[in-house]
């Protein structure tokens, strides 16, 4: 993308400075649990904070071997939650934000402003009512009752409205009815490809907000089959007075949770940039 | 907040009950409908922390295919309590079964989260268990909520080689305990013989009940809280006053600062309970060999007592639509030889059963494999632990515990402990009336 024309600046030391500074403080917490995912459980309390050791395969295959490998299932569980509740997520946003950018029906500003009100209020504290609604249903311990709360996502709806707004002429709209378009099919066909950079950014929000969620998974069930990996250690952790904490399995657990979503950043950053890149040019 | 919560579950099935009023048969609200037929088959699920419980449960699957229970894994007794109560309230989602703590009994029972038992099988296990456990699963009345699983009877764990090299004798009284304290405080001024833990109220629970106190009670339909009086006011005196020298700690146990401690010896004691040689070789395995146990230190040494420090019972949810199996299943789990030989094999507790103590603990843990005469020293403490009883908000006094005695910890003074103690009490009490309880 970078041209030789480009205007070069002599790079200032005191922002660069800065920034290192920024990069050590975000990277700091990992360097530790890098460190401390290596030691064994002796040493996790007596040796240098930041010194390496040489048992974290041993701490993996003690992982592994917890209860059949659990922690495994977590992982699975884990990608199960936030990859199809984030998938599912984004589509009913897109689908939200379009119908509220792209049609006039009574209300809508009703509705809109209610999903405003929703982007205020922290999903935490919804959780309880939640569960009462699921048990009433039947359906709490179930992969439902994690899946099904976290489809209806305010602040997605609020970004996918403002991108169809953007990106979906209503010319274009207009032309494929007028060539006999149903209205599901053009918000399929049409427009959804159209919103499609905008919609990375909401499924990676769903994503990560899914992957890290602790509260709705830990009120909603009961088996620990069905855990995430935020519940699962957190239960490593709070054994109860009479047993120890596994602290070695929970950092070598901590360490590999990291690992996907370090990955699918690297991977969908490019997305990201393409973006931005592209609103700034519809613009 | 937790009224208000409670309020707010209260409306919300009030509103449920509206909405199902038309359908309902009209047969009783609060009873489930019971399965009756014997030859059918039953499926049970059932919530516990205790580890590889699930391996003790294929034991009994193997030989009971009608009767099949599974294992949900929980993170705890808070959580799994916790949970238990949200799905009370919710009308749905409990398990039949779960592992209960003998504090949270009188909660549950509040809640009408559980069955009694007094009709099933699970009243002929009486015999199989101390009188002062039988009291806790009964709450002294004609009830019986759970059958006992595993007690912690507390006991006095010291790093044998630093007494050794210290030429420290073992406490047996707590004011050689504060001398002890002293001279190892003295010869190393990082070192203490223990901590005073504000974060562990079951701890603290223990040591009162060591000295006597016995923190509810309840007489026809009134409560009263005893918490401000003489045995609690003698036991955080003591160790107000131990903390106020300095030659006890104050920090918090369960702190990754406190395993660091018993790893390079600058704890060199513990009060624990019987359960304590699976944490410490957890925790501090490179000191496996360098431990002893000893009998707590005591008030009176005419009259030795101990105080009860974790331990739990399998009681069955008023949710349960097979309360007779659960309760069939309960009584084997906790009773049968080889269900306690293999709880105490692979689930590493302390069972409450005394036969099935004596009979499964010959070895002393690998931990204390330098202690021949582990299971000795235990098992003669289990048998002097007093009589305890908990109310309906152990939760309000655990939290206010943990609140008052941490300003006290960080105070250092023998009066702030005091105060605790008269903050706790009025903090109970003033629950108890506000949730409704009448308190004398």
């Amino acid at each position: 993308m970078s041209t030789p024309t480009e205007i070069r600046e002599k790079p200032s030391f005191l922002s660069t400075g800065i920034l290192i500074l920024g990069a050590l403080y975000c990277l700091f917490p990992v360097i530790w649990v890098v460190a401390a995912a290596s030691k064994s459980s002796d040493e996790l309390f007596s040796t240098f904070t930041f010194a390496p050791s040489v048992h974290l395969w041993n701490n993996i295959v003690e992982l592994t071997a917890y209860r059949d490998g659990v922690f495994w299932r977590w992982m699975l569980n884990t990608a199960l939650y936030a990859g199809v509740g984030a998938l599912l997520s984004t589509w009913v946003s897109a689908l939200s934000g379009y119908v509220l950018a792209k049609y006039d029906f009574p209300g809508k500003n009703g509705v809109f402003k209610v999903l405003l009100m929703g982007v205020l209020v922290p999903g935490v504290i919804l959780a309880i009512p939640q569960y009462l609604m699921l048990a009433q249903l039947g359906l709490t311990n179930t992969y439902w009752s994690v899946l099904l709360p976290q489809i209806i996502s305010p602040y997605g709806i609020y970004l996918a409205r403002i991108y169809a707004a953007a990106s979906v002429p209503g010319d274009v709209i207009e032309a494929a009815r007028t060539e006999g378009a149903k209205d599901m099919y053009i918000f399929n066909r049409i427009a959804l490809p159209m919103m499609l950079p905008g919609l990375v950014t909401i499924f990676l929000f769903q994503f990560v907000a899914i992957w890290n969620n602790f509260m709705l998974p830990y009120i909603m069930l009961g088996d620990d089959t069905l855990f995430p990996l935020t519940v699962g250690l957190n239960g490593l952790l709070n054994q109860g007075a009479t047993a120890p904490a596994l602290y070695t399995l929970v950092l070598a657990g901590a360490l590999l949770s990291i690992i996907p979503l370090v990955i699918m950043f690297l991977f969908l950053q490019r997305y990201w940039r393409v973006d931005l890149a592209a609103g700034a040019v519809k613009a | 907040m937790r009224s208000s919560f409670r309020a707010g579950a209260a409306a919300m099935m009030a509103a449920a009950a509206l909405l199902t009023a038309g359908c309902s048969t009209g047969s009783g609200t609060s009873t489930v409908e019971q399965n009756t037929d014997p030859n059918q088959k039953v499926e049970l699920t059932y919530w516990a922390w205790a580890p590889n419980l699930d391996k003790v449960v294929d034991i009994w699957n193997e030989k009971n295919p009608n009767i099949h229970v599974t294992v949900n894994k929980q993170d705890g007794g808070d959580p799994a309590i916790t949970k238990l109560l949200t799905a009370v309230n919710a009308g749905s989602g409990a398990p039949d079964l779960i592992q209960a703590e003998y504090q949270k009994i009188p909660t549950l029972v509040a809640a009408d989260a559980l069955a009694d038992l007094s009709g099933t099988d699970a009243k002929d296990t009486k015999e199989a268990f101390p009188e002062a456990v039988w009291n806790s699963v009964t709450l002294g009345g004609d009830a019986l909520y759970a059958v006992p699983q595993d007690t912690g009877p507390m006991a006095f764990y010291y790093r044998a080689d630093i007494f050794e090299r210290l030429g420290l004798a073992v406490p047996t009284t707590w004011d050689e305990y504060a001398a002890a304290a002293k001279t190892v405080h003295d010869a190393d001024p990082e070192a203490y013989l223990g901590t005073f833990s504000s974060n562990d109220a079951g701890w603290f629970t223990g040591l009162a009940q060591q000295a006597g106190a016995s923190w509810w009670a309840i007489d026809g339909d009134a409560w009263s809280v005893k918490i401000a009086e003489d045995p609690t006011e003698k036991v955080a005196g003591y160790w107000g006053g131990l903390v106020e020298q300095g030659i006890i700690d104050n920090k918090p146990m369960y702190t990754p600062e406190w395993n660091a401690a018993l790893n390079n010896g600058k704890q060199v004691g513990w009060l624990s309970a019987a359960w304590a040689p699976g944490v410490l070789s957890g925790n501090a395995g490179a000191t496996a060999g360098k431990w002893k146990v000893a009998p707590m230190p005591q008030w009176d040494s005419a009259k030795p007592a101990t105080g009860n420090w974790g331990g739990s019972s399998t009681a069955v949810t008023s949710q349960s639509k097979n309360v007779a199996a659960a309760s069939k299943f309960a009584s084997w789990l906790n009773t049968d030889p080889e269900a306690v030989k293999a709880l105490v094999d692979v689930a590493g507790i302390y069972p409450a059963d005394t036969e099935g103590a004596k009979t499964a603990l010959t070895k002393a843990p690998e931990f204390f494999s330098n202690q021949p005469d582990f299971y000795d020293v235990v098992g003669e403490a289990a048998q002097s632990v007093t009589s305890f009883s908990y109310g309906p908000n152990v939760n309000v006094a655990y939290n206010a515990y943990n609140d008052q005695f941490a300003k006290a910890a960080q105070a250092k003074t023998k009066s702030a402990f005091l105060d605790a103690v008269a903050g706790m009490q009025q903090v109970t009490v003033d629950d108890l009336k506000k949730t409704g309880f009448t308190v004398k």
